[in-house]
């Protein structure tokens, strides 16, 4: 159990894809302008990267090493095609706004990098595990960027969910602002994306220091332990 | 790639940080006056507004970053940026877009980088490119010459606390003689300069304009004289700007891109030239690579003038510039003392 424990915590904060790895960041930057397109993306992404995961983690056994990555790629497309006709089917204008960003998630790094890094070495449960933490933490933090972008840059948020969610989400759009919100138009711009992941970055950096420091100060305060055994775990 | 320090022999120095930032204050009287005289007092409230605010900014980033307060407050160099930045913001720019600039300018273009001296683009010209891509209106409405006289003090002020730019009161507002230039595509020039009253009521080069670029003109050269920079970099990028826009002239037919009188005296060119791209921490370090930087800041400028999509180039030619300045002096390292020749790049062997 604490295995599991531990593969969450690595895709959703420790080793997340999009802002420790920064794997996907094309992807990332480019649609995170609203939280409809986030969230759309996000989603495929998700779907893949656990569709892959499970695929590879099956047939680990029987890809020799010298055609591994041809085949991984091979799989990751074809997971892609299914995601794109879906999301041809079903929501048909995000499809369209969205564009060439959903064929391109199969060259997302952060999908081969599961495939090559985890999937490859590990059994079909942790696997399947390691694909949704990670397609998770790329699309939450794909999400927070897009919430951010979308209402400095328009003054409202959730708007078009409709696009995803049907007619009943068209009533979710907030606005935050009153009308008289101008638009902070840079925030919706490419610069923009790259603000605000920078920020997020430091932000994560920030409560990841905060916390090393908390258990810094943990570790530190029973005056019992020996001198020894400290530098054992300092060395760990 | 490494950011490579200048080798020895180092310049002589002026002064402290402190003494050159005032000098250079100093130097933008000239302009300053004759934008107050041509464009109103909306100027000077820009001016103390950003000031207020950039020193706010910058003594909460310090704060923030456990740096004494008073030793970094005292050089002055936040206030240069403030006064670089509301020069080049429409008179009268209601208050939240000078606060916005001033965020810009100082927290993240400059204190984020680690302040002073690490900052890899100029703060004031960061803080207006985003003013610029994200309020386009309010950014490209400026106050006609004619049209300030009718806007009284305390209305202007009025203009700025609530929040409403100028640009609503209709009629006061004008282009800029760049923007007439840009938009026009049916008129000779010298239709042009007979009609349209701020050529027609001008000495060479647009009514306004041409005194406030003859006064940073004399300010920076003032600065030229006591040394605080060398001549390389400005004389390089009007040499650049005249030359092109001279043979893009073509004698003034209705595609013509402007005279080369037009584009030396108006919009920023004399600013950008003397004060912004003579900037020592985000310019390229050596004589020869301060010439190369100036003259593709004065091509980059004519450029994005002639066929870019917005009126005036300086701070989009200048952040372009500053990406490429570590560039610059990678390729042009002078020869140190003692050796024979200069060493290009980092690794080779003498």
């Amino acid at each position: 159990m604490n295995e599991y424990k531990e593969i969450s915590f690595n895709g959703l904060w420790k080793n997340n894809p999009a802002l420790v790895q920064l794997l996907g960041l094309c992807p990332l930057l480019a649609v995170s302008g609203s939280v409809v397109n986030a969230l759309g993306l996000g989603l495929a992404t998700l779907l893949v990267l656990v569709g892959s995961n499970i695929s590879v983690s099956l047939i680990r056994n029987a890809v020799s090493d010298a055609v591994k990555l041809p085949a991984f790629v091979m799989i990751i497309a074809s997971f892609t095609t299914c995601t794109e006709l879906l999301m041809q089917a079903f929501t048909y204008e995000l499809y369209q706004i969205l564009g060439i960003f959903i064929p391109l998630i199969v060259t997302n790094c952060a999908i081969l990098g599961r495939a090559d890094a985890f999937a490859c070495k590990n059994k079909l449960i942790p696997s399947i595990l390691d694909g949704f933490a990670m397609g998770l933490g790329f699309m939450l933090v794909l999400v927070a960027i897009g919430a951010i972008r979308e209402i400095l840059g328009t003054g409202i948020i959730f708007g078009n969910m409709h696009l995803l969610f049907g007619e009943a989400a068209r009533s979710w759009q907030i606005s935050l602002f009153g009308e008289n919100y101008k638009g902070f138009l840079i925030a919706i711009l490419p610069p923009g994306a790259f603000l605000v992941t920078g920020l997020l970055i430091a932000v994560k950096n920030i409560i990841d220091a905060h916390m090393k420091k908390r258990a810094a100060a943990k570790s530190k305060s029973p005056a019992t332990r020996s001198k020894r055994v400290r530098t054992t775990d300092n060395t760990a | 790639m490494a950011f490579i320090k200048a080798s020895s022999p180092h310049a002589h120095q002026v002064g402290n940080t402190g003494t050159v930032m005032l000098m250079v204050l100093a130097a933008c009287i000239p302009g300053i006056l004759a934008l107050t005289v041509f464009f109103g007092a909306g100027v000077l409230f820009n001016i103390v507004l950003t000031s207020l605010f950039c020193l706010g900014f910058e003594a909460a980033a310090l704060k923030l970053r456990n740096r004494k307060l008073s030793f970094y407050l005292k050089d002055f160099s936040a206030i240069l940026t403030a006064v670089l930045l509301a020069i080049a913001l429409p008179p009268y720019a209601p208050w939240w877009l000078l606060l916005c600039g001033a965020f810009f300018a100082i927290v993240v273009a400059k204190q984020l980088y680690g302040g002073l001296g690490f900052n890899p683009f100029n703060p004031a010209m960061i803080g207006y490119i985003v003013l610029l891509i994200s309020f386009p209106l309010e950014m490209t409405q400026w106050l006609s010459p004619e049209g300030f006289a009718h806007v009284s003090i305390g209305d202007g002020l009025a203009q700025v606390f609530s929040g409403q730019a100028l640009s609503q009161i209709d009629g006061y507002t004008a282009a800029t003689p760049l923007d007439v230039i840009k938009q026009n595509n049916t008129l000779l020039l010298e239709n042009i300069y007979a009609q349209n009253s701020l050529f027609s009521q001008a000495s060479w080069a647009g009514l306004g304009w041409e005194w406030v670029n003859l006064g940073f003109l004399l300010g920076g050269l003032f600065l030229l004289y006591k040394k605080v920079f060398t001549w390389h970099a400005p004389v390089c990028m009007l040499l650049a700007l005249t030359i092109l826009s001279a043979l893009f002239y073509d004698g003034g037919s209705s595609s013509s891109t402007g005279s080369p009188l037009l584009h030396l005296f108006s919009g920023g060119t004399m600013l950008g030239a003397f004060f912004i791209i003579t900037d020592p921490v985000t310019s390229s370090t050596s004589n020869r690579g301060r010439m190369i930087y100036g003259a593709l800041a004065g091509v980059l400028v004519f450029l994005i003038r002639a066929w870019g999509n917005y009126p005036d180039a300086i701070a989009f030619a200048v952040l372009l510039m500053n990406f490429a300045a570590p560039f610059i002096d990678y390729y042009t390292r002078p020869r140190t003392y003692g050796h024979k020749k200069a060493h290009i790049g980092i690794n080779k062997k003498p």
